[in-house]
């Protein structure tokens, strides 16, 4: 348990989820977003959920300097309808996408009772431009949602996320 | 031909990679201008390592001695302040084996230490001294120091650099272009602009001078991003229509323009550029009528500009590119959100807006990214050889600045651009 599990608001029970089960949706999520099941990607994200990609700095702050991906719920949202309008060029035809999720991690709970959970990953990407090697580190919030792991925010530490890199149009 | 065999200063000047002449017409420019190796070698010294080039903004150096690492193309330059406050441009080379003297992206220094044996400099490129000095006879023998941009010019906080010693000043090479730069920073309530957010770095496998020509390429919009334009409800799009009112300007040197300044003045809104309103951002309306009485009106309904410098500075209202060549088929973009001083409240929108449109992953740069690389691929095919770049010069005019305007969807940035690359590239190269 982290310190900040004893910040827990009164009213919220902090989640408690088996090692497995959170294996179990964190390879399900990867699935998805490999396979651009975009709708099944996004039934994934709680109503509160927050997608981040930092740039330069693993802890950047957020709401002053430059992030690769900062998308609140309604921004999620809008990229998923982008991908979907099938002109989204970047992704017409799809990046050929297999990530491998390891060093799953449960790291206690958050401030708001969510589990937060952590793992590394290695991804290929393939497109007509070049094969690309993305890799990084996620940090998960999950919580249950009417019987079912949802989650609430996902970091992306990508470990050249202070240098150049290529397009990243597809779901990291 | 390698990089390092390209001199960094004018005086070295060799005769032309390719008959220009030839391949740049009024309306169509050859393929090979994006492919060619020796072309590529060619612009770094006509072009890059000549001409005002964009280096950094006065603000990631606020603070005497604050440092931070920026380019020429593939040149790593650091961006200093020294003690007494004065700008300086560094070569990234210890005097010494030419070893890297700076391995932080910024910091706060007097000096730089190069790590192999030791020389210091200062941060104004002065060397300071070296280990073991016996070996050369005792301290202060040797006449050395880091290498210089010998040029820096500033204007509203932007910082250039010229490689060429001598050549127009930064204020004739900006010319038209200047009263962009003016626009955006009187948007401030305290007239200046900060770049405080740090830099996405993307990748583009394609020629420079791609991105450069799209940049006010406003005939792309509708197609690029029809995508994120009807999903997001966003009035963009509009602005690019074929019944815009919108123009395109060459602003000379090389520079151009897409002026939306006639739709937002028909829409007349104060803030509607931005697609907000004054009641959002009250703080900043009530500072900016404070600063500017009447013609706070006005300001605040034109709005940002969208302008490319020459070569490689582009500031897409509240966004701001540079554009480093790193061969002839690579290009690195450099993006932040343009901050304005005293506008917090516009800053945090202005920067979450920015975040979702640029870089690797942005809702319109991915997608123009794309085109930059299908593009590249594309120029190498043998034929039709050329680009056509004709679009309304049929319809073109010569406003009362006497500068060339076409419609917004027109062609009229590119063709001002070709027109100043192949001066320089021809007549205008460097002796």
């Amino acid at each position: 348990m982290t310190a900040a599990a004893t910040a827990i608001p009164t009213d919220a029970e902090p989640t408690q989820l088996d090692v497995r089960d959170v294996e179990q949706f964190l390879y399900r999520e990867a699935r998805f977003a490999d396979e651009h099941r975009y709708d099944d990607w996004e039934a994934l994200w709680t109503q509160d959920g927050l997608y981040w990609v930092p740039a330069n700095d693993d802890d950047a702050d957020r709401m002053a300097k430059m992030s690769i991906i900062h998308d609140n719920r309604s921004r999620i949202a809008t990229r998923i309808r982008q991908f979907q309008t099938g002109r989204r060029h970047s992704q017409v035809p799809h990046s050929r996408l297999r990530r491998v999720v390891s060093n799953v991690e449960i790291l206690g709970n958050a401030e708001n009772g969510d589990l937060e959970v952590g793992a590394n990953f290695v991804l290929v990407e393939s497109r007509e431009r070049s094969n690309e090697l993305w890799a990084g580190r996620y940090t998960y919030r999950l919580r249950v949602v009417d019987g079912a792991i949802a989650m609430s925010y996902k970091k992306v530490a990508l470990v050249d996320n202070a240098r150049a890199i290529a397009t990243l149009s597809f779901l990291i | 031909m390698t990089l390092t065999d390209i001199p960094t200063s004018s005086s070295g000047a060799r005769g032309p990679a390719a008959p220009y002449d030839e391949l740049i017409e009024a309306q169509r420019v050859h393929g090979s201008l994006y492919t060619s190796p020796a072309i590529f070698a060619d612009e770094l010294e006509q072009i890059w390592y000549r001409t005002w080039v964009y280096v950094g903004h006065v603000s990631e150096i606020a603070e005497p001695n604050d440092y931070v690492r920026k380019n020429i193309g593939p040149q790593d330059v650091i961006m200093t302040r020294s003690a007494d406050g004065e700008v300086h441009l560094l070569l990234n080379r210890c005097a010494h084996r030419g070893n890297l003297v700076c391995e932080a992206d910024a910091g706060n220094s007097s000096s730089f230490r190069c790590p192999y044996h030791g020389w210091t400099y200062r941060n104004t490129g002065d060397m300071l001294g070296y280990p073991f000095h016996g070996g050369y006879g005792g301290r202060g023998k040797l006449d050395l120091g880091l290498g210089r941009v010998p040029r820096v010019g500033i204007y509203q906080g932007f910082v250039f650099g010229s490689f060429a010693p001598d050549g127009p000043t930064l204020e004739e090479h900006l010319g038209e272009a200047k009263g962009e730069i003016d626009r955006l920073v009187r948007l401030s309530p305290e007239g200046e602009v900060e770049i405080t957010a740090g830099f996405l770095k993307h990748k583009a496998r394609a020629n420079w001078k791609l991105l450069a020509e799209n940049e006010t390429d406003g005939y792309h919009p509708q197609f690029v991003h029809a995508s994120i334009f009807s999903v997001a409800q966003s009035g963009i799009g509009a602005l690019y229509g074929e019944k815009s009112t919108a123009v395109t300007r060459a602003l000379g040197n090389g520079h151009s323009e897409n002026d939306l300044r006639p739709e937002f003045r028909r829409i007349g809104a104060p803030l509607g550029w931005f697609g907000t309103t004054e009641e959002k951002v009250p703080e900043y309306s009530a500072a900016m009528r404070a600063r500017y009485g009447d013609a706070a009106e006005e300001i605040l309904i034109e709005g940002a500009p969208h302008v490319m410098i020459f070569p490689n500075l582009f500031i897409a209202e509240i966004q701001m590119f540079t554009i480093q060549p790193l061969a002839a088929n690579l290009t690195v973009q450099h993006v932040t959100a343009v901050q304005f001083k005293g506008a917090p409240e516009m800053n945090k929108r202005m920067l979450q807006q920015c975040i979702g449109s640029v870089g690797p992953a942005g809702m319109l740069l991915a997608d123009d990214t794309e085109m930059y690389e299908r593009n590249q691929a594309g120029v190498a095919e043998l034929r039709p050889e050329w680009l056509d770049v004709r679009r309304g010069v049929h319809r073109e005019e010569i406003d009362e600045r006497g500068l060339t305007v076409g419609g917004a969807t027109d062609e009229t940035g590119m063709r001002g651009f070709w027109k100043h690359y192949k001066h320089l590239m021809t007549e205008g190269r460097a002796q």
